[in-house]
């Protein structure tokens, strides 16, 4: 005990930790159960994991660095972290390849069984870094021989070498788990839990885990403990949710408030994928999942569950939705409700499919034949899926047309305090499907009410038999019609069913003062980096406001008034300035683009210092 | 005193839509259509549960002339449609109308895809040969060698038989008709809709317009007898116009034989619908006109098999019974949580 009084404990506000290291040396996890733990402290948190495309790249190569970054305050933060305190390196690659986000003087935690000659040529290194002095007086390194500390810790258990080398990564989890302060509680009962058919593996990694935060408290050499206090949250229960997760969530809300089965036709693709991993898991809610033959597949059996009366959704990701592009048509001339769910990831074609993008957005504005228009919403943060998916579905419903819902790979896998909701208190979601008709009554598929949203009349509903189909429709009654006038109403119509759209969302908000010198118009997966780079610069006294899209078709009926009280709009986005295109074609305004297509998300640096250029 | 409400008794008439039928004069759908309602009446199946998928083609514009539920779709993704429907509602009848061109190559991942779950839905394939509505190329059943619009020096890609791609999928029920042969057309649609699964139909249809006869060796009244056969179950194979020709195995290759001469009956190969095995019927899938055999119209197989739109449902009674229909508070209260005060 006398080594802890002898460390000095710092308080800090906040702390930006990054495990990185092989994909096979267990680094989500690693971050995900400290993120689970400062969750639990009471931290706000926002994470960032970072994957290989390959399966497994060779050990030891650049190409299978895999990392985990959060972020975590005693503040409201919403972002992952810009420069990194603390990181930790599990072989030379991981160092070679992360460390120019280690800030100047931060924490270096490198495990030196792995600095090798071998792993070091992997990695590019012609000296060791960790002896050859090049890191010394810029950061605080400490140079730990994980493997054999690892083995020493874990010996007796009758552990083969290799299983023994596979706790390493609790270890380095232990040792940052005693720099920051944690308690290790979460994890042992995470151990426990998820190993349970194996008890050697459960004393093993304990043992690690224990031997990596002992190691912080007795090694002289680490000087300092940081401590970083709760965040003052909003009273409630809360709980740590990724992007993903809270979509299916949300999706299962929507279903059970509008007393629907929810039906998922899906093509497995990443970062989509675990959409459908989530909703499978769940069929005692009623959820049916269809993993189809391919994306066309899911995407037009999801049409045919839609005109069965399901909550019918489907989700991919890029290059998946250009293969739905037909059947989206199809359910736009149907006019029949469902959810499209594009999680973006890095294009063209398969492109960057781990990394993050925005760059689908003009697709889902314009992405299919003929004049298709399809209603556009886009989440904004991990925990804010849950509610998009839910107004996906309410507007899906109420007017008769499939949504398409846009995340990306940031927004999917990342991860944030949630605050856990009741499920009365969510809005309900009403849905009427017309009934049998009395005698004389005729049945009309295309008549439509105020909203110009056509009824969803059911199949087995005895007198409301009809034909739907994919050549333009009689408006009001639903025939085949090639009449050039018809077809022309019934483009027209369709295009203003969703303009009304408009009528029947909130009005765009602003974060700031509703004029002046800058506004930041941002959408998607920016909203954390933009949020704080603004509230930086208001702080800085800079007349600077932030509005955050999540209806991009149509756009808020406020939106151009507010666009143009601002002398100038700066637009961040990942792709080469999309939303830019739609906003300057719609409101002739002309706009400043910051625009970054590297498959990673904005730092906040990045826009505090484009802000900084375009305000004095 | 109780009032019984009987049912109503619904003619062929009553499956009519509005819609002017718009094929071209002659059309073999005419008739497919005409043994359709038919056989809906004698179903049993109440009108507003029967829904017709199609997708692209002449053959699809089926649904928009049946006075029943139905969608019209894109190429080739009727069976995928029509998954989607079928699992979310198994009280529905779903019949998928398809062509050569739709159903096997735009659509043929969904078509064998459907065929393999053993949904429980019906497939009815017309097969002309030809492309119709995109006027006349060659399709995937279009023979070696057919000069077309897009093949003027004749087809050189191997055609396809439906029969045998559905039974190399291991359909539970596989049959082929003809559209002229309205009794049996009539009888095989009734067979395929009495079945449980995926009952997958070829109907040899002409296309008097871009491919006038190509079914005639099979249609035509002096040459049917000897170029089709109809399998019967538990029959042995026999045809001709005076029966007295014959098929039999030879180790595993089929050859015709004339009946007396010392070749009996009981020499001939025996049809069995029911075999679990379905080498048999790909065998008899493989007969061809052009090989010397005569072409089985008739049922192929027709087994029993757990199905898809079942299974798919259990599923969900299963979790629901073990663990309780969903409460989304405890999922959502589930795991690590924690309070801010």
């Amino acid at each position: 005990m006398a080594t802890v009084a002898e460390k000095g404990v710092e308080q800090l506000d906040a702390a930006t930790v990054r495990f990185c290291g092989d994909s096979g040396d267990g680094m989500q996890l690693a971050g995900t159960q400290f993120t689970q733990t400062s969750a639990l402290a009471g931290n706000d948190v926002a994470t960032f994991p970072d994957f290989p495309a390959e399966i497994r790249a060779p050990r030891g190569t650049k190409a299978g660095v895999s990392g985990f970054q959060i972020h975590f305050s005693s503040h409201e933060i919403f972002t992952p972290g810009d420069a990194v305190d603390a990181l930790v390196a599990m072989n030379p690659a991981a160092l070679a390849t992360n460390l120019v986000d280690l800030r100047p003087g931060g924490i270096l935690v490198c495990n030196s069984s792995a600095f090798d000659k071998k792993g070091l040529e992997q990695a590019g290194y012609e000296t060791n870094p960790l002896e050859d002095g090049s890191l010394e007086g810029q950061y605080k390194l400490h140079s730990v021989d994980m493997t054999k500390v690892t083995r020493d810790a874990v010996e007796g258990l009758g552990l083969s070498v290799k299983e023994a080398d596979r706790c390493r990564n609790f270890f380095a989890m232990g040792l940052v788990f005693w720099l920051y302060d944690r308690s290790l509680d979460p994890t042992l009962r995470f151990i426990e839990d998820k190993f349970a058919k194996r008890p050697d593996v459960v004393q093993a990694n304990t043992a690690a885990l224990k031997a990596g935060f002992n190691y912080g408290e007795t090694v002289e050499a680490i000087h300092t403990q940081y401590h970083v206090p709760k965040a003052k949250l909003e009273p409630g229960t809360y709980r740590n949710i990724m992007g993903n997760t809270a979509l299916a969530w949300g999706l299962m809300a929507a279903a059970k408030a509008s007393e629907k089965r929810l039906y998922l036709g899906a093509y497995p693709i990443t970062p989509a994928s675990d959409i459908l991993h989530e909703l499978c898991k769940h069929k005692n809610y009623d959820v049916m999942t269809f993993q189809a033959e391919d994306e066309i597949a899911a995407m037009t059996a999801t049409i045919g569950a839609a005109f069965a009366g399901a909550m019918a959704v489907t989700a991919s990701s890029g290059p998946g939705i250009a293969l739905k592009g037909e059947g989206m048509g199809l359910a736009v001339i149907m006019e029949l409700p469902m959810i499209v769910i594009n999680v973006q990831r890095g294009g063209p074609s398969t492109g960057l499919p781990t990394k993050t993008e925005q760059s689908d957005l003009l697709q889902a504005v314009f992405g299919r034949n003929g004049e298709c228009p399809m209603p556009i919403i886009a989440a904004s943060s991990p925990g804010d899926c849950f509610d998009t998916a839910q107004e996906a579905w309410r507007l899906a419903v109420k007017h008769m047309t499939p949504v398409f819902l846009l995340t990306d790979g940031y927004i999917a896998n990342g991860s944030e305090p949630w605050q856990v909701p009741k499920f009365s208190d969510l809005p309900k979601i009403p849905i009427t499907h017309p009934g049998p008709l009395n005698e004389g009554e005729e049945f009309n598929a295309y008549q439509r009410d105020e909203w110009l949203a056509r009824p969803w009349a059911l199949p087995g509903t005895p007198t409301l038999e009809h034909r739907l189909g994919g050549l333009e429709k009689q408006d009001v009654t639903g025939n085949v019609s090639y009449d050039p006038t018809n077809h022309q109403h019934m483009i027209d119509t369709r295009a203003q069913k969703v303009a009304m759209i408009a009528e029947d969302i909130p009005e765009q908000a602003v974060d700031g003062a509703t004029e002046g010198d800058l506004l930041v118009l941002s959408w998607g997966g920016p909203y954390g980096a933009c949020a704080t780079a603004v509230h930086t610069a208001q702080k800085a006294g800079k007349s600077v406001s932030h509005a955050h899209l999540r209806y991009i078709n149509p756009f808020p009926k406020n939106l151009g008034d507010l666009l143009g009280s601002f002398k100038r709009v700066l637009i961040p986005e990942l792709n080469c300035g999309q939303l830019s295109v739609l906003i300057r074609d719609r409101y002739m305004i002309d706009t400043v683009g910051l625009n970054k297509v590297q498959g990673k998300p904005f730092t906040v640096g990045e826009i505090v210092e484009k802000i900084n250029e375009l305000v004095a | 005193m109780s009032v019984e409400t009987p049912l109503p008794v619904l003619k062929p008439a009553d499956f009519a839509s509005d819609q002017e039928v718009r094929w071209c004069p002659g059309c073999g759908d005419y008739s497919i259509l005409a043994q359709m309602k038919k056989v809906m009446p004698t179903l049993g199946v109440p009108r507003e549960k029967v829904v017709f998928i199609s997708g692209i083609g002449c053959s699809s514009r089926f649904p928009y002339y049946m006075n029943t539920y139905g969608m019209h779709t894109i190429h080739g993704r009727a069976p995928a449609v029509a998954t989607g429907l079928k699992t979310s509602r198994p009280d529905l009848q779903v019949w998928v109308i398809t062509g050569d061109g739709d159903g096997l190559s735009i659509g043929g991942n969904h078509l064998m895809h459907c065929i393999r779950r053993n949904m429980d839905l019906n497939i009815v394939l017309f097969n002309n040969r030809i492309y119709g509505l995109t006027k006349g190329q060659y399709s995937p059943t279009s023979p070696l060698g057919k000069r077309t619009k897009s093949t003027p020096m004749g087809a050189i890609d191997n055609p396809l038989h439906p029969l045998s791609i559905a039974i190399g999928c291991e359909a539970t029920f596989v049959a082929r008709s003809i559209d002229t042969n309205v009794k049996h057309l009539e009888q095989t649609l009734k067979r395929a809709a009495g079945h449980k699964g995926t009952a997958f139909v070829e109907v040899y249809q002409n296309c008097n317009v871009f491919n006038d006869g190509a079914w005639s060796y099979a249609k035509d009244r002096d040459t049917k007898a000897e170029t089709t056969l109809e399998l019967e179950h538990g029959k042995p194979l026999i045809f001709g116009k005076d029966r007295d020709k014959g098929v039999r195995l030879n180790g595993l290759e089929p050859e015709v034989v004339e009946l007396g001469k010392g070749i009996t009956e009981d020499d001939l190969l025996f049809h069995d619908e029911k075999s679990a095995e379905p080498s048999l019927a790909y065998l008899l899938s493989r007969m061809r006109h052009e090989d010397g055999f005569p072409e089985p119209i008739g049922v192929f197989r027709s087994v029993d098999k757990p199905r898809y739109d079942e299974l798919i449902n259990d599923q969900i009674t299963q979790a629901t019974s073990e663990r309780g229909p969903g409460d989304l508070d405890k999922l959502f209260n589930a795991g690590e949580t924690w309070t801010v005060e």
